[in-house]
């Protein structure tokens, strides 16, 4: 990973003096880097749980118990909780096949599995509108059957499944690629049915790499705001997500619920990065290993 | 269990890996696929094994035509050049694969799968090593781990694709020749793919050298050393003295050497290569007959029992080399400068329509 290639350039950089910078350079560089960090990660997360407790604990909680926040809370959840595993399913079977098969199309599916990442969330949500909206292409064949996508649940879990796509299978590919398909073949030969290499063989070796994209997967499908407020309709209570609720509070002058809404996504934000830490230091050894 | 490829062909892309090969390897033998890399040896052996499927031709075993079958029902052992091994099983499991993966009804038990790797642990010589991880390991007893693996299925035919490939000069003499014993133990139709001639003449029964994606030449060790088919087995095979000249009805001239060569009597003049190699050139110090020609000793590389020596003709001004014993090269007590003839004493004559 990126992160392991970092730190043993580091790690060698220290051991052979000659190539390192002036101590003072190294420590200004350090600072700066701290500092920035300080002031655009730090001060922010810190000035959030401040301002959820200005009024005290009581009134952080309240904020958190109020019916529409824990509607807010509730539907994040759900979606989050069926977007991350379809795109675990999609991003496992798009990166197999990418991977391990050589078939016309192949560049073509990544450049589209990439779509999202390059495309403004808010356009992502808009598409849904114009695919499902009430003037779109199938607006008028949903309302005869009475099904409601957009300004509906539906609709925001669809968003945030397109928007999180990308997560698990980017985080796929280039690891089945640099495993090749030596251990694949080995375990057919050895009359292993395509079921059983998958569990056996292929899961285990990309375990790790798939937990670290759920992690990331799982942030971003509860933290997204532009395509989910695109096709939410803003409901309270019924189609609002932790952001987008928080917006409402904040637009409300109510700052104080509004940040205690929002501190929920800076400690997810907090578990996520510890998360993400750990995972990456247990590829680091799985990879030490080999 | 014997393997007959018939007529395959196979290309990937543009670049045609085999030409209508045909190779026969009888039960029980020990056969190498010798060649250059990109001369689809690997790819030969992966289409036994089914890892491939050919374009044209078959795969027949033991007379059974098995092209269409999937690799899981062929009952092959083999072994990756890069081992392959389950990384995140320990020595023990990796063996154990390929049992535990059967279905229910013929599925060993625990306790005899648990006998049964034991005493393929046992026959690799890896006693003690159950529980260690491949990355324990060092390459020579990866090596042997993939071995005990692929032979734990029972397999009729174990193939092995550059088994000793990524492992120093030393470990791959020592385990060329404990394949070799295991290979007399076992009696399994074996297939192994090596580009070092070395290693293919002194471990096989039969060599098969392969180029561009056809077979040149199939035989014992000696039959292709000694009376080579083609100028490529000749070239690949050890060092070779090139002669070039004209041959014209069984007679062969080359610069002032001229050789009789019957088997080509019906070639009107063309023009050919003649092909000795180091040890079948007679050094002289008189005119015996037209064979011989004049040439002057340039170097003496008289370390170790064989003596180098390198010579410049004095008709054509190319360079030769010719090997003798410390005792012949003691006899002839030969001196830098000096001039001497040189008489090939066995030789071969191609008519030059090879571009080598």
């Amino acid at each position: 990973m990126n992160v392991a290639g970092v730190l043993t350039t580091k790690k060698e950089l220290s051991s052979r003096n000659e190539l390192t910078e002036p101590l003072l350079v190294r420590w200004l560089l350090i600072a700066a880097a701290l500092v920035f960090l300080g002031l655009f990660l730090l001060v922010p997360l810190a000035a959030v749980f401040s301002q959820a407790l200005e009024k005290g604990f009581e009134a952080y909680l309240a904020a958190l118990k109020e019916p529409d926040a824990l509607a807010a809370i509730r539907l994040t959840l759900i979606t989050a909780a069926i977007s991350v595993p379809l795109n675990l399913i999609f991003g496992v079977v798009s990166a197999w096949s990418i991977a391990k098969f050589d078939f016309p199309g192949r560049s073509f599916l990544i450049t589209l599995i990439d779509l999202p990442f390059s495309v403004s969330p808010v356009i992502s949500g808009l598409i849904y509108v114009l695919l499902f909206g009430l003037q779109g292409w199938l607006g008028p064949w949903l309302q005869a059957h009475d099904i409601k996508i957009i300004f509906a649940v539906p609709g925001i879990i669809l968003a945030t499944i397109f928007v999180t796509f990308p997560f698990v299978a980017r985080e796929l590919i280039p690891l089945m690629e640099s495993q090749g398909k030596d251990e694949e073949e080995a375990a057919r030969v050895l009359g292993a049915s395509g079921l059983q290499t998958f569990w056996r063989v292929t899961l285990p070796n990309i375990r790790w790499g798939i937990l670290y994209g759920v992690i990331l997967c799982n942030a971003r499908a509860m933290g997204e705001f532009g395509a989910v407020s695109v096709v939410s309709g803003h409901v309270r209570g019924s189609t609002n997500t932790i952001p987008l609720h928080v917006e409402i509070l904040y637009n409300e002058y109510n700052y104080v619920a509004a940040f205690a809404v929002a501190s929920l996504l800076g400690m997810l934000a907090i578990v996520t990065l510890v998360a993400k830490s750990f995972v990456e230091w247990r590829i680091r050894t799985v990879k030490g290993e080999e | 269990m014997s393997i007959e490829v018939r007529n395959i062909t196979k290309s990937f892309g543009g670049f045609t890996a085999l030409k209508d090969v045909s190779v026969n390897i009888p039960t029980g033998e020990l056969i190498a696929l010798l060649g250059p890399s990109g001369c689809g040896k690997t790819s030969l052996l992966r289409i036994i094994a089914g890892l491939e499927t050919p374009d044209q031709g078959s795969i027949h075993f033991h007379g059974a035509d098995t092209t269409g079958r999937d690799v899981r029902e062929r009952k092959v052992g083999f072994v990756f050049q890069h081992y392959a091994l389950f990384k995140h099983m320990t020595v023990f499991d990796n063996i154990a694969f390929g049992l535990q993966v059967r279905p229910r009804k013929t599925r060993p038990s625990k306790n005899i799968i648990a006998d049964k790797v034991h005493e393929l642990i046992r026959l690799v010589q890896l006693e003690g090593m159950a529980d260690r991880y491949p990355s324990q390991l060092s390459g020579g007893q990866r090596q042997r781990v993939a071995l005990a693996r692929a032979l734990a299925v029972e397999p009729q035919v174990l193939l092995l694709d550059e088994p000793f490939g990524a492992l120093d000069a030393r470990v791959r003499q020592e385990l060329r020749r404990w394949l070799r014993r295991l290979h007399d133990e076992l009696h399994i139709t074996s297939v192994f793919v090596t580009h070092d001639q070395e290693e293919a003449l002194e471990v096989a029964d039969r060599v098969v050298i392969m180029n561009a994606g056809q077979v040149e030449q199939a035989g014992t060790p000696e039959d292709v050393y000694d009376h080579p088919a083609t100028p490529f087995v000749y070239n690949f095979l050890g060092n070779v003295n090139l002669f070039h000249g004209r041959v014209d009805q069984g007679q062969a001239k080359m610069g002032a050497m001229e050789l009789s060569t019957p088997e080509l009597a019906a070639v009107p003049d063309r023009p050919a290569v003649g092909y000795v190699r180091p040890h079948d050139l007679e050094l002289e110090r008189t005119y015996s007959d037209s064979s011989s020609v004049e040439a002057a000793v340039r170097h003496i590389h008289a370390v170790g029992p064989i003596v180098r020596i390198e010579l410049e003709r004095g008709d054509t001004f190319e360079t030769m080399e010719a090997e003798l014993t410390k005792d012949a090269y003691q006899k002839l007590a030969l001196l830098v400068g000096e001039r001497i003839f040189v008489r090939p004493r066995k030789y071969r004559v191609f008519v030059d329509d090879y571009q080598i």
